[in-house]
């Protein structure tokens, strides 16, 4: 199997991830599918290595990971903070923008 | 002395300034500086006068430069005065006239506390009127045109304490106006035919203009001079104008505002001459207008206006002469003169019977004061007989004149136009014998309470003097046509033509119409009763006392139509003009509206909107590379 | 090459569970699908020659960060079930289309795209990745350590819940009891013997009486205590063996 497919795979889930934070309400959920979305990009990092074959492609991937790590972490704290305030978790309760 | 004509204007000019601004200070001895400022011009006037007369008749038009007043450019005005025949006889005539008048006054306002500003007002009007005359160019005339329409203003409306008098001033102010709109125009068409404006430029281009051109400025000239001189159709506010107290109506209304008119048509003469359709619209408004003014003074009860319907009929008698070219500018100015003695005699008569009878202006509730005010009766009746025409009465010598020489000319014209002045004779003495008879004889309709009592010697002097001038004048300036000579410098020399009827005829029609109409107003009110209520009377009757509706006429035809398309303008200019920037103004407005709609506030459409705008940034990036 | 059932497989693990991320209702089963992907990815590393990260992937991924998710969910509401209505307006479908949409573009360009894979297969293993990451991008890995310290204190002050009351003190705590009326002392511990924790045994009170609060009501439903008399007995009498009556 050629690795492009690998890249289309990605695609697929990034396509998937973006769905999910468009269309779900549960702030956690939407956290979720932004993290699939990460992941999506690594997959075709590591693919795009395997074809060019050099390492340098493994080597982003990791960069994102640590990345994403870290973004998980405030993140959920913030979710955390969000809820202690509103005691509600949904993306569709604070509309203080509303104009 | 003629170098110092300038002084004319400032003395006036001068004294008013200081009356006004030094207030109260000067109530005790203001009227007085008035009376000098007055007394000052005619012997300033009879100075130069009697220095002109020593030139030839050909010198004797004298120019004095004042300063350059609108330097270079498209117009290049200087300001300056014009001493000929015509303007000094205007400056004696006004002057001499004025300065009786002031002294007049100083009795007659005696119980005004505001005597002073009178008494500013009138040297305003002098220094006005003054300009006016001696003005070398069309535009400095108009400045003396504007000032006496102010000074007509103040006076008229002096009592404003009545709401009455201040619309009656405001009136006159408006109809003036419209005539000045005529005058601006005429302006502007000289301007723009001649490139000047001052008279002798003028004057000596006018041959070579184009007969339309000229009838236009004739045409705008007449509707200026109709609206300064109360003809038809801006004739409605002289009525309303002797709101103003007697001396105001002596000096204005009857005797020098009302014939700054006639001096512009007599003065722009060259043009006239070079515009028979305008000359010929000039004579029928000053002959509609001599009947019109009659039609109107033969049913008014209030003694004022009847003078001042008399006024207007009378300044017909001189519009007419000036139509009829330069056989009868000398005349209208002849008339003119004599007039200023009779009429404001009389209307100083009037103020004299007002003063004795506790202001009431009601003839049907005067009547038997020929024995009460004998000097006023004897006065009052020299103008009488002078405005009737009696010989050897001034009247008699310009008037007949006028009716001669209305009845020279081709065709039908001479026919209409010497008829109406005939027959306008007639009515003239009907109605002047009418007031006449109504108040000094018959018997008493006096109100309870009343006792006529001769006027002080300030007034009566001033009437003597007038009424002196109204018996002889006429004579002396008619003797060996010298008044005709003294004018031709200015007016040009008139071919003498014949009338189509022999003048002893026209003489003799005149009298014994004159006769007729003296002997019906005997007979209606010197020897019958007079009635205290105004009888019902005919239809003609009811339209001459409201003045034949003319204010009901100016209303429809001008004020409704003018309110109507100045509310549909104003409308117009909010709807359109600021209803297009408004309207702009709302649509960004709701643009604005719809396009907050997409702040809705909710995470999910925001990452809705930057995933899509971010698919379209990928499109547009793959698909212009490829 | 990659074998081609091994794809399919992959495929499969991935895509699938991830679905559930649109249309599951409870979180916790998003939660576990989720992982379910992660380990697929992980797999997908593996197979393309990067081992390191697939491990990474599996003790980053699926061992901390998927472990911190369900940790929230089960401090924020383990049991809210999503309304799947939707509340704005066309954001269902035009969220779909424009996902689908970008996943749809993305394909096609990446289908037509033909590049020969190289020849040699990379080498992931963590030696190789080491040296790169310490010898060319070691500025790099020392500023995504200062970004983790960074994150981490993040974390401390946005969950930090200020004490907003003053803390109640154990005299406060005694007084409330004794004002209510209730028993000012613990409630009694259940029996120690030294043969077991005794929780199903009621302790002594110096009458030698049991204490009725001693023993957990649960036990006490279940069935579950005992009275303690042999133990007792064996206490008493150190020959008896236990289980003896």
């Amino acid at each position: 199997m050629d690795p492009i497919n690998f890249v289309i795979l990605a695609a697929i889930l990034f396509a998937i991830g973006s769905a999910a934070v468009l269309l779900r309400r549960n702030a956690i959920v939407a956290f979720m599918g932004v993290e699939l979305m990460l992941n999506a990009a690594n997959l075709a990092l590591v693919a795009f290595s395997r074809i060019h074959g050099e390492i340098d492609g493994q080597v982003m991937a990791f960069f994102v990971m640590v990345v994403a790590a870290a973004e998980v972490v405030v993140g959920l704290a913030i979710i955390i903070a969000v809820f202690r305030a509103r005691q509600t978790i949904s993306l569709d309760e604070p509309a203080e923008l509303k104009g | 002395m003629l170098d110092l004509t300038w002084l004319l204007i400032a003395v006036p000019l001068a004294s008013s300034l200081v009356l006004l601004i030094a207030g109260k200070r000067t109530n005790a001895w203001g009227h007085w500086v008035g009376v000098a400022a007055a007394g000052s011009t005619f012997l300033v006037g009879l100075g130069a006068f009697i220095q002109m007369l020593g030139l030839d008749a050909e010198e004797r038009s004298h120019a004095v430069h004042l300063f350059s007043w609108i330097p270079g450019g498209e117009l290049n005005l200087d300001a300056g005065l014009l001493v000929d025949p015509l303007s000094i006889t205007f400056v004696l005539l006004v002057s001499f006239v004025g300065t009786l008048i002031h002294v007049y006054s100083v009795a007659y306002m005696e119980h005004d506390p505001n005597r002073r500003i009178f008494f500013a007002y009138l040297n305003l009007f002098v220094a006005a009127m003054m300009l006016l005359v001696l003005a070398d160019s069309y535009l400095l005339l108009f400045v003396g045109w504007e000032g006496v329409g102010l000074a007509s203003y103040l006076l008229i409306g002096f009592w404003n304490q009545k709401p009455e008098y201040a619309t009656a001033a405001n009136k006159a102010f408006v109809v003036n106006r419209i005539g000045d709109m005529g005058l601006i125009v005429a302006m502007g068409l000289i301007f723009a035919q001649v490139g000047a404006l001052d008279f002798a430029t003028v004057f000596a281009e006018a041959p070579g203009l184009s007969t339309a051109t000229l009838t236009a400025i004739g045409i705008t000239l007449l509707i200026a001079a109709c609206g300064k001189s109360a003809q038809f159709p801006l004739q409605s506010w002289l009525g309303d104008a002797m709101a103003g107290p007697t001396p105001v109506s002596a000096l204005i209304h009857a005797a020098t505002m009302v014939t700054a008119g006639v001096y512009l048509i007599v003065r722009s003469a060259p043009i006239y001459d070079g515009a028979p359709a305008a000359q010929t619209t000039v004579a029928a408004v000053g002959a509609f207008t001599l009947i019109l003014g009659a039609l109107i003074g033969m049913a008014k009860d209030d003694i004022k206006k009847a003078l001042a319907a008399s006024t207007m009929s009378q300044i017909g008698y001189m519009m007419l002469a000036a139509g009829l070219g330069p056989v009868g500018y000398a005349f209208a100015i002849f008339h003119l003169v004599t007039h200023g003695f009779f009429k404001a005699g009389m209307f100083l008569g009037a103020g004299s019977v007002m003063h004795g009878m506790s202001d009431q202006v009601d003839m049907r509730r005067f009547g038997a004061l020929r024995a009460a005010m004998v000097t006023t009766w004897v006065t009052f009746g020299l103008g009488w007989l002078a405005i009737l025409g009696v010989p050897p009465f001034s009247g008699f010598w310009s008037k007949d004149k006028i009716i001669e020489a209305a009845f020279v000319g081709e065709g039908v014209q001479p026919w209409i136009l010497g008829g109406a002045a005939l027959i306008g004779a007639g009515l003239t003495a009907f109605y002047m014998s009418r007031l006449f008879f109504m108040t000094f004889h018959g018997k008493a309709r006096w109100t309870d309470g009343q006792h006529p009592h001769e006027s002080p010697a300030l007034m009566t002097v001033p009437m003597i003097i007038l009424a002196v001038g109204s018996a002889f004048l006429g004579l002396f300036l008619a003797l060996g046509d010298s008044f005709s000579h003294w004018l031709e410098p200015v007016t040009g020399h008139a071919e003498h033509h014949d009338p189509v009827l022999p003048i002893p005829v026209i003489m003799a029609a005149t009298l014994i119409l004159v006769a007729l109409g003296a002997w019906a107003a005997w007979r209606r009110y010197g020897a019958a009763d007079v009635p205290v209520e105004a009888p019902a009377g005919s239809l003609a009757t009811i339209a001459a006392r409201n003045d034949f509706f003319q204010d009901s006429v100016n209303r429809g035809v001008f004020e409704r139509p003018g309110t109507h398309l100045t509310r549909t303008l104003v409308y117009a200019d909010a709807a359109l003009v600021d209803g297009a920037v408004t309207k702009q103004a709302e649509g960004w407005a709701r643009t604005g509206e719809v396009a907050r709609r997409t702040q809705t506030g909710q995470v999910r459409s925001y990452a809705l909107t930057m995933l899509v705008g971010l698919v379209i940034v990928i499109v547009v990036v793959v698909l212009g590379g490829l | 090459m990659v074998n081609a059932v091994l794809f399919w497989v992959i495929a499969a693990l991935t895509v699938v569970p991830a679905l559930s991320l649109l249309f599951a209702r409870k979180a916790v089963h998003i939660a576990m699908s989720i992982v379910l992907v992660m380990v697929g990815l992980a797999t997908a590393y593996v197979t393309l020659g990067a081992p390191f990260l697939g491990v990474v992937q599996i003790i980053v991924y699926t061992g901390a960060v998927m472990m911190l998710f369900l940790f929230v969910l089960m401090l924020v509401g383990v049991d809210q079930k999503e309304d799947l209505r939707e509340t704005l307006k066309g954001q269902r479908w035009i969220g779909l289309l424009t996902a689908a949409g970008l996943g749809a573009f993305l394909v096609s360009i990446v289908a037509r795209v033909s590049i020969p894979a190289a020849e040699e297969a990379v080498s992931g293993e963590p030696d190789v990745i080491a040296q790169l990451l310490f010898e060319e991008y070691v500025l790099v890995i020392e500023v995504l350590g200062f970004l983790l310290i960074t994150a981490a204190v993040g974390a401390l002050v946005l969950t930090h819940v200020p004490r907003l009351k003053p803390r109640r003190t154990q005299l406060e705590v005694q007084r409330d009891r004794v004002r209510v009326g209730a028993d000012p002392v613990n409630k009694p511990f259940p029996g120690v013997y030294a043969r077991h924790n005794a929780l199903d045994v009621p302790a002594l009170d110096p009458e030698g009486e049991p204490i009725a609060g001693s023993v957990s009501r649960v036990l006490k439903i279940r069935s579950q205590t005992q009275e303690g008399e042999e133990f007792r007995a064996q206490l008493e009498d150190p020959s008896r063996k236990e289980g003896d009556r």
